[in-house]
């Protein structure tokens, strides 16, 4: 059975976790505590995890630790063409871009709800700055979208794990006092990601 | 008697001369002092063995207490902290369960903590359940003596009472709140039948719209790990942050029928006729 280690508040576990549930898997789940204990920087961690990231999901012999590789493995293994578009050269970089996105929404806002929430040490007006102009972005990018008949991410009818990586941080920023208020197309898309068949939820954000 | 506002920075005597709560003495750091605010004061928190240094930034060094397994300071005279004999009790564990920064003011917090309706809607599956929604009525009081809200006899069924739950219950709860930004929870204990496990909110006010919410455990469980405990409270505390957040405004009105809340809530009636009778203006709109 696939484990996953993994803090329940971690935008970057949730995301795991949300695509999970969404292919209907079964897994373990091996708590760690990165707040207040740092376990993850623990040296018994960072045998599974050598840049002490978190979620870790093992399958077998496989030892993925970052958000993206690790929705990458489960939609080419367990996704189908519905999550994994295998022939469709042009998709698959669409969705490699989404998954960078996802990277930077984590560095900006997702790190600016953490250090604000876990009195953490950061700079937190130029992250907030920064994930506004995403926010600025990927809700211009939303609207053209919607005007052009496409209610994800990435153009086509389905959602794709570009969505799923990107959608906790952003349902969770304004815990780093990061309003969506002026996001209107984002917030459209995030109740359509809350509409899909098997949607969870993680505490802080709540179900359709 | 012959206080002048002007001397506090405009901060009510009943405020400026309590004890508050400045942070959890055992996550304090192994080396240096950590940075902090009180009542929009930047302060510093050093641990110095059982004891700890608080003093204002570039200032002089501040009144200090170190009870409950917290830090506690003042900006005034303080007197006694309140009483919480349990935190003695040799088969009880202490711990914090979590401390959070959150965007909202103290009085705020601690209404949302005495607030059972929110149970089914918000803590869903854990602390309530959207079948059983009603809050059946309880008893409230200012005690005699003025120095604390007291609720009891409240009722409330709930799945997931405690970490070590087994199953759903009916729970029966008392609050204190002996301070106006402390209150204190009693609630069976799923482990010791006729005993109570002791929930607190310590809150530090950082300024009147900003806290720290430490939740410390005196609990009777012998047998859940550290990490579980924590991560039960973490769970549940951060259902509350965003409702917490997103309460406007985010002082607590407390001019006459503010905010006229649908359901009387009793315990908030009181709380808030409390906070009047102490002349408390810090974190309120009056
Ligand atoms: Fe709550």
């Amino acid at each position: 059975m696939i484990a996953l280690h993994d803090y329940d508040l971690s935008a970057e576990g949730y995301a795991v976790r949300l695509f999970l549930a969404l292919l209907g898997l079964d897994y373990r789940l091996l708590p760690v505590e990165f707040y207040p204990a740092r376990e993850h920087e623990g040296e018994e961690f960072r045998a599974l995890s050598p840049m002490a990231s978190l979620p870790v999901l093992v399958d077998g012999d496989l030892v993925l630790t970052e958000v993206a590789g690790i929705l990458s493995y489960l939609a080419a293994r367990h996704g189908g063409a519905d999550w994994y578009p295998a022939g469709d050269a042009a998709q698959l970089g669409r969705i490699g871009d989404g998954l960078a996105l996802s990277a930077r929404l984590a560095a900006t806002a997702g790190a600016v709800r953490l250090a604000d929430g876990m009195m953490l040490p950061l700079d937190g007006a130029a992250a907030r700055a920064e994930a506004k102009r995403l926010l600025r972005v990927i809700d211009e990018r939303l609207w053209f979208g919607e005007a052009a008949g496409d209610d994800w991410l990435c153009p086509g009818p389905r959602p794709s794990i570009a969505d799923i990586a990107c959608f906790p941080h952003i349902v969770l920023a304004e815990e780093g006092d990061i309003p969506l208020i002026d996001y209107p197309a984002i917030r459209r898309w995030l109740d359509r990601v809350r509409r899909l068949p098997g949607f969870v939820v993680m505490p802080g954000v709540f179900g359709a | 008697m012959g206080f002048k506002m002007t001397e506090t920075g405009g901060i009510d005597p009943d405020t400026w001369n309590r004890w508050h709560v400045v942070g959890c003495h055992d996550e304090l750091p192994d080396d240096g002092a950590r940075a902090t605010r009180l009542l929009g004061r930047a302060i510093t928190v050093e641990r110095r063995g059982s004891g700890a240094e608080v003093r204002l930034t570039g200032g002089g060094a501040l009144p200090v207490k170190v009870a409950y397994g917290y830090v506690w300071s003042s900006l005034g005279t303080p007197g006694p902290l309140f009483e919480l004999p349990e935190h003695a009790e040799a088969d009880r564990r202490n711990l914090n369960g979590c401390s959070f920064f959150v965007r909202t003011s103290p009085p705020r917090a601690i209404e949302n903590f005495l607030d059972m309706a929110h149970f089914p809607f918000v803590h869903t599956g854990i602390l309530g359940e959207e079948a059983h929604p009603d809050v059946k009525d309880y008893d409230v009081a200012i005690s005699t003596d003025g120095r604390e809200v007291v609720a009891s006899n409240c009722h409330f069924y709930q799945p997931k009472a405690a970490a070590a739950s087994t199953g759903g219950v009916d729970v029966t709860y008392r609050y204190r709140v002996p301070h106006p930004w402390c209150a204190i929870l009693y609630k069976d204990s799923p482990a010791k039948p006729g005993r109570s496990d002791v929930i607190a909110l310590f809150v530090q006010p950082c300024g009147e719209e900003e806290i720290v919410a430490n939740l410390a455990l005196f609990i009777l469980d012998d047998d859940t790990p550290l990490p579980a405990l924590r991560r039960f409270q973490q769970q549940i505390f951060v259902q509350d942050k965003p409702i917490l957040e997103n309460q406007m405004p985010r002082r607590l009105p407390l001019y006459p029928r503010a905010d006229s809340p649908v359901r009387a809530d009793k315990a908030s009636i009181a709380y808030r006729r409390w906070l009047r009778q102490l002349g408390t203006s810090f974190g309120v709109l009056s």
